[in-house]
């Protein structure tokens, strides 16, 4: 069974911080799922190779009218949570 | 007083072509529809209180003669899921609240430029992960059929509004079951098609490898109509894949169906089984040749299924941080505004799915789950193309039973939810066409549901499913 640690580090790598309590809950949850996922296990893959992705195929489109600068700027600019002059303000990630 | 009961795209344009009623009286008689029915049902998260202007519009273009475009003031529902210009778009989630979409995905401005009126948002499960829409940041939708029960998911509120009259089509997503399963809850129609033929450029990804979209109608012709007008390559998407050829069908005499001996049957309900039996009768009748074939491999789609989309799912919504758009909670510091934002933006499932995800690709895991799962699927999508060398069509059921009631499913296991998949996961696997039309009730706590019946085509042979559907339902005689 996956760890309350383990569960902590997988949070933390998918940036959600999430309290004790829920992770907990999640553990349960997480072990039952992965037991039943691994049923995959018991398919015999044997001829398919071993990285196998569906059907692929290049696909080009000729590169063309771009739009006039900052039409959509405004638009954009309101979605911002944070925004400061017409630009997206976000917090310093540099300590001096 | 416009009768909505059974409304479909071809009468709702017949009438106006007669001049019965304009685009702005159907649409309002939607909008005061879904204004009377909304509260209970929850259908809609946005209504579109200005559809009557556009409606307008339609009907002055009439008046003066412009050409119009097939779909010329059919009010039409949209899943929140995709981006409608100057529109509160948000999936269904907290994180999104407040994202007023920049541009019309393309399947919304195809359906604009065949001059539709868009009606409103439909609600749905968050970032379409369920099979009832009751995992929503906004309440859970209920089934018109019966409002105890769920309209299943994740397309719910695009299927309540067309089983309640409240838009005449709707559109949907399909990542797993999300137009099909809904459909077959409530009694409409629901198509899925090929991987790649209508464009997703502007639907909010949830597993791109997965995600199709599709029209959920009152007839298969309906469905066709729609597809028409939202299929074809888009520059914006490169795994949208040109329009084939058309491929002329075959007689119905020649036409071979294949019956599956092989599908899993644990937790699916003995009346499912005894009505695809009663179906594949029907379509002897109607004079197609059945043929049973097997599926060996279709027992593992919901293991393959429960572990590629939690992968695609924990990259796709990296993007929600809290930074250019939605739902921003401050922290200390950059990582702790993502954290918080996230871990307060995102329901239960969404993060439940972020964790499996991460979980399945890290490293010492990756080639167990993730590798093997991708192995799996291509012999899924195997089965499908051999037994398409030999017949023209698969049926199978669309779920593994009625809807059910409103909590009954959620407060126990995910897995109980995730076994709902069962039937539709497969051809979002394999990328086949499959479309869900009404096969039968069953009468439940004196409450008739809805089953449905799903029929599989080659890939870019829609025309087959269409047909097959258009007859096992009797719609060729109108």
């Amino acid at each position: 069974m996956l760890s309350i640690e383990e569960l902590r580090k997988l949070a933390g790598l998918a940036r959600i911080e999430m309290p004790d309590n829920e992770l907990e809950e999640l553990r349960g949850q997480l072990d039952e799922i992965l037991g039943y996922v691994g049923e995959v296990s018991k398919a015999d893959v044997s001829s398919v190779p071993e990285v196998s992705v569906p059907d692929l195929r290049n696909v080009f489109r000729e590169d063309y009218g771009p739009h006039e600068n900052g039409k959509y700027s405004e638009a954009i600019i309101k979605n911002f949570p944070s925004s400061s002059n017409g630009s997206l303000k976000v917090k310093k990630i540099l300590e001096k | 007083m416009i009768d909505l009961k059974h409304m479909t795209i071809t009468k709702a344009r017949a009438d106006m072509e007669k001049g019965e009623y304009s685009a702005e009286e159907l649409t309002h008689a939607y909008l005061e529809n879904i204004k009377t029915k909304n509260k209970e049902l929850n259908a809609f998260l946005t209504i579109f209180e200005d559809a009557a202007d556009e409606a307008r519009k339609v009907d002055d273009k009439r008046k003066s003669g412009e050409k119009l475009g097939v779909l010329a003031g059919i009010p039409i529902a949209i899943k929140d899921a995709f981006c409608v210009k100057g529109r509160e778009t948000r999936a269904a989630s907290k994180i999104l609240q407040g994202h007023i979409a920049t541009y019309d995905a393309t399947a919304v401005a195809k359906l604009r430029e065949a001059d539709a009126v868009l009606l409103g948002m439909t609600n749905m499960d968050e970032f379409a992960m369920g099979s009832s829409s009751e995992n929503s940041a906004y309440g859970p939708v209920r089934n018109p059929l019966d409002p105890t029960r769920v309209p299943g998911g994740s397309s719910g509120g695009s299927a309540a509004a067309v089983a309640g009259q409240m838009a005449v089509a709707s559109i949907g997503s399909d990542t797993g079951c999300s137009v099909r399963l809904p459909a077959s809850f409530c009694g409409v129609i629901g198509f899925k098609p090929t991987y790649g033929a209508i464009s997703r450029y502007g639907l909010i990804a949830m597993a791109s490898s997965l995600d199709h979209v599709g029209p959920m109608t009152n007839s298969v012709l309906d469905a066709e109509i729609m597809f028409d007008v939202m299929k074809g390559p888009d520059g914006k998407d490169a795994t949208a894949i040109p329009v084939s050829k058309a491929q002329a069908l075959k007689p119905v005499a020649k036409m071979v169906i294949g019956l599956p001996t092989d599908l899993p049957t644990e937790g699916v309900d003995p009346r499912v089984l005894e009505n695809l039996k009663e179906s594949a009768k029907r379509l002897a009748t109607l004079g197609y040749q059945i043929e049973e074939i097997k599926l060996p491999n279709v027992r593992y789609a919901i293991p393959t299924y429960y572990i590629i989309v939690p992968a695609e799912v924990s990259a796709n919504l990296a993007r929600f941080d809290g930074v250019r758009y939605g739902l921003h909670v401050d922290g200390e510091n950059l990582l702790a505004d993502y954290a918080l934002t996230r871990g307060r933006g995102f329901g239960k499932e969404v993060r439940r799915r972020i964790l499996l995800g991460t979980y399945v690709l890290s490293a010492g895991y990756y080639d167990a789950y993730y590798y093997q799962a991708t192995r799996v699927r291509e012999l899924i999508t195997r089965d499908f193309n051999q037994v398409f060398s030999k017949v023209d069509a698969i049926i199978m059921p669309t779920t593994p039973g009625p809807a059910f009631e409103i909590g009954t499913k959620s407060i126990r296991s995910p897995l109980e939810m995730y076994a709902e998949d069962l039937f539709t996961a497969p051809t979002n696997l394999s990328g086949h066409p499959a479309i869900s039309v009404p096969s039968g009730m069953v009468r439940e706590d004196n409450v008739d549901l809805p089953l449905g019946l799903q029929i599989i085509a080659p890939k870019q042979r829609e025309n087959i499913v269409f047909a097959i559907g258009k007859k096992f339902l009797g719609e060729n005689k109108t």
